[in-house]
């Protein structure tokens, strides 16, 4: 019976088809609490770290800022404001290098040393007086981007469309990308501003519950959680299987209530927002002080950290002492930004911790033999099939980019509703580089198109 | 310069799965049982022209490559297992040199005429296969008695015919073999006379059929490597628990005969077999389990792996009641491959998220 009756618990558990299971490797930092990292004696802030129009600069060359001051302001809607990161002596907006390689304007500020770095910026804000609307405007005021990677302003992704009710607000704590374990942190040492920034984002959004997803591998954090939620509390937590891309927004909605965002659509038309679990606690730290994001928690693990962990890392550290504080003093090969499914490469080591950048990863150089890397044509395994969490067929579509048939791809096959989660390449045993192969399509498309 | 190389690489930066070659060795380590057990069942002749038919489909496929200007395509292993596979299908006492026909024909028509691995659009090997029973129609229906006595120390007859002459007549051969096999019996056990016929063809032609647990084991004449079900069984198991096959195909392979054999047999009992001994006789095993599964020129969908499936086993009992050979398998799973981008077309998945289906729909 009471083997029946974990069976019908695990099947309870919510999960989403296909998706694959790489090894999590979070043992390396996941029990490490978050520590803060010094302070850099240059930082760069460059002016567009998030999606959207950049941020206006409000500063001069010579000017003294404040910890915690605004250096740039938002330009409209779609953008967000950013924030001194230290006190100290802005040198001057430069063109940096940015770990995408293109190089982009960033306000440069030399580090006082004498300063305490006490964020004396900001002022008392009674959240629950005010509205919605208010809310919004606020979140703006924080700089607030989507702790999670894509950089997407959070204050417009509060914003509902009029004629769409929300009754879901889910928080994403899957945190399903091997090596990071900054969201299980936060869960676990900032619970309480985590539940401060869902009351938060509840009240704007309108919703009845919000449920915080959270895998399987970190029920010490499920358990964290639910030690501190009231009775009858809108907020519950939401067990799903431990699988990747577990934390893919759309997949996350489907494994807790069974419901499926329309190809090319929004969370909203389902009734859901999804935030973030790094997001909402900042956030929850944030608002009632008025403050803006100046840092952020960042996973530096992988075999070649000598000092791995979860670093509370002020948004404009070169990567370089970032990198040199946990104990690693090489280059930039095998760097990573990001989880090893989704992250970027970092072209160099003289490039800023952003907003978005969750962990920096050194990964080992790969050994592997020629054989092993060798790229051979797609023998038609289906293990792509298998793997693609929203059933596309890479094989197709692999065959159709290797014949520049971009557009079929996208008209027949759906291309663009691929996120590039990285599954199929990772099974794919003829070593094709999948989806490298739909980046470039879509962007081929995207030229065409415009 | 002096600057350090910096590599550039793109998500993901990490990878799991077998490689090709992995893959391709596993399948040549599940085969390679099976050629034991052909070379057990038929001597020294079998075991000649597994080696032949194999040296005949790598020296092919290493002359294509070296024509094509590309690198060794050896190291993937995919021709050897073509090798295999094709002689496998071969009745034991072929003629060497035609083996070696076949080789040339399965890798040069089969595979690199296509492109080579991952572009052929049929198996290699039942392309091989398929052009010798065209041009030789006597030889590879000339079967040898298994477990004939003194099989490890004298060759059949046929084996060493020379290149382009026709194989001798086996009957002179068999009676003096089935003449031995009455002498070495022990007294009061039976010896069955060798007829010269496998199962299939006595059931047929002469309306014999062969108890199953024979066939199960392989205690039957036929081609090298198609006589014992349960070892195909056991080998593709094999590959199926490391992941490295799609168990669905030859599943739903045997399904497909199993399910048309049923109907006919119930039918008409009579001049139909039973589906068992559908299911056990001739290459159905061998070709379900390693031939339809072969993974290029099979669907990728699952929908479509099903279809697929099915057809093959339909498409084998269908050849083998009404056609005029005994055998259908090799002929089914060509169709199958043929069909297969039709198939893929019409069963793409629905995506998450959308309402129709890929492809097909619009």
């Amino acid at each position: 019976m009471r083997l029946l009756q974990s069976l019908l618990s695990l099947n309870r558990k919510g999960t989403f088809a296909h998706g694959i299971h790489p090894p999590t490797s979070k043992s390396q930092t996941d029990h490490l609490a978050i520590r803060r990292m010094p302070f850099s004696e240059k930082m760069m802030v460059p002016l567009s770290q998030h999606f959207g129009a950049p941020a206006k600069s409000l500063v001069h060359k010579g000017q003294e800022v404040v910890r915690g001051e605004p250096i740039a302001r938002a330009d409209g809607f779609m953008s967000v404001p950013m924030h001194a990161p230290v006190t100290g002596v802005v040198e001057g907006i430069e063109l940096t290098p940015t770990a995408r390689g293109p190089k982009a304007e960033a306000i440069i500020i030399r580090t006082h040393h004498a300063a305490s770095q006490q964020v004396m910026y900001g002022a008392d804000y009674d959240w629950q007086r005010a509205t919605a609307e208010e809310l919004i405007q606020q979140i703006q005021k924080t700089g607030m981007v989507g702790l999670g990677g894509a950089g997407f302003p959070s204050h417009v992704k509060m914003q509902v469309p009029e004629d769409h009710q929300i009754d879901t607000l889910i928080i994403n704590g899957c945190e399903c990308e091997p090596y990071l374990t900054t969201d299980h942190r936060m869960m676990l040492e900032k619970t309480d501003s985590l539940l401060l920034g869902i009351r938060i984002a509840l009240k704007i959004c309108g919703a009845e519950r919000a449920i915080i997803g959270i895998e399987d591998n970190k029920m010490d954090a499920v358990e964290a959680i639910r030690a501190k939620l009231e009775e009858n509390d809108p907020i519950s937590v939401g067990v799903v299987k431990t699988k990747y891309p577990q934390g893919s927004e759309k997949l996350l909605i489907t494994a807790l209530l069974g419901r499926e965002v329309p190809s090319g659509g929004f969370p909203y038309q389902v009734g859901v927002v999804v935030n973030n679990v790094a997001t909402l606690s900042q956030l929850g730290e944030l608002i009632p002080n008025r403050q803006g994001l100046i840092e952020r928690v960042v996973t530096i693990a992988g075999p070649g950290v000598s000092k791995p962990g979860n670093y509370l890392v002020p948004i404009g550290t070169p990567l370089r002492f970032a990198l040199e504080n946990a104990g690693y003093f090489g280059d930039a090969s095998r760097l990573i930004l990001g989880g090893p499914m989704m992250g970027n490469t970092a072209a160099s080591l003289d490039v800023p911790v952003t907003k978005t950048v969750s962990g920096i990863l050194v990964l080992e150089q790969t050994q592997s033999s020629s054989e092993q890397q060798k790229i051979y044509p797609c023998i038609q395994c289906s293990r792509c099939l298998d793997a693609c969490p929203i059933k596309l067929n890479p094989s197709q579509l692999g065959r159709l980019a290797a014949k520049r048939e971009y557009e079929v791809m996208a008209d027949q096959f759906h291309l663009n509703d691929c996120f590039e989660c990285g599954s199929c390449s990772y099974v794919c045993p003829s070593n094709i580089p999948l989806v490298q192969y739909f980046r470039i399509a879509k962007s081929v498309n995207r030229e065409r198109a415009a | 310069m002096g600057q350090p190389i910096v590599e550039i690489r793109t998500s993901p930066h990490i990878h799991s799965s077998p490689t090709v070659a992995q893959i391709m060795h596993n399948v040549i380590y599940a085969l390679i049982p099976l050629a034991a057990f052909a070379v057990y069942q038929f001597g020294i002749s079998a075991l000649v022209l597994i080696i032949t038919v194999l040296v005949s489909t790598l020296l092919t496929e290493m002359m294509f490559a070296r024509l094509a200007g590309r690198a060794s395509t050896l190291v993937d292993s995919s021709a050897a297992i073509t090798g295999l596979l094709l002689a496998l299908t071969l009745p034991p006492g072929f003629p060497l040199w035609m083996g070696a026909v076949a080789g040339f024909i399965a890798i040069a028509l089969g595979k690199t005429l296509f492109g080579g691995i991952g572009f052929n659009l049929f198996n290699p090997a039942l392309i091989g296969r398929a052009f010798v029973q065209a041009a030789f129609p006597v030889a590879i229906t000339t079967w040898s008695p298994a477990f004939a006595p003194g099989r490890f120390v004298e060759f059949i007859p046929s084996t060493f015919t020379l290149p382009l002459m026709r194989p001798d007549d086996l009957s002179l051969w068999i009676e003096k073999i089935n003449w031995l096999r009455g002498l070495n019996a022990n007294p009061g056990e039976t010896v069955d006379a060798f007829s010269g016929a496998t199962p299939l063809a006595a059931w047929k032609f002469d309306g014999i059929t062969t108890n199953s647990m024979d066939l199960l084991t392989g205690m039957v004449t036929g081609s090298s490597g198609e006589s014992s079900a349960l070892l195909i069984l056991l080998c593709g198991s094999y590959l199926v628990m490391r992941r490295m096959m799609d168990w669905r195909i030859p599943a739903s392979v045997l399904a497909g005969a199993f399910i048309t054999a049923l109907m006919l047999y119930m039918f008409d009992s009579e001049s139909n077999p039973d589906p068992l001994f559908v299911l056990f006789s001739g290459g159905l095993m061998l070709g379900a389990v390693f031939m339809a599964s072969d993974m290029v020129g099979t669907p990728v969908t699952p929908l479509g792996v099903l279809i697929y499936g099915l057809l093959i086993g339909f498409f084998t009992v269908i050849i083998r009641t009404f056609g005029g050979l005994p055998e259908g398998v090799m002929y089914a799973i060509l169709l199958g491959n043929a069909l297969t981008p039709l198939i893929e077309y019409v069963t793409q998945p629905r995506v998450y998220g959308s309402k129709k289906q890929t492809g097909a729909a619009r």
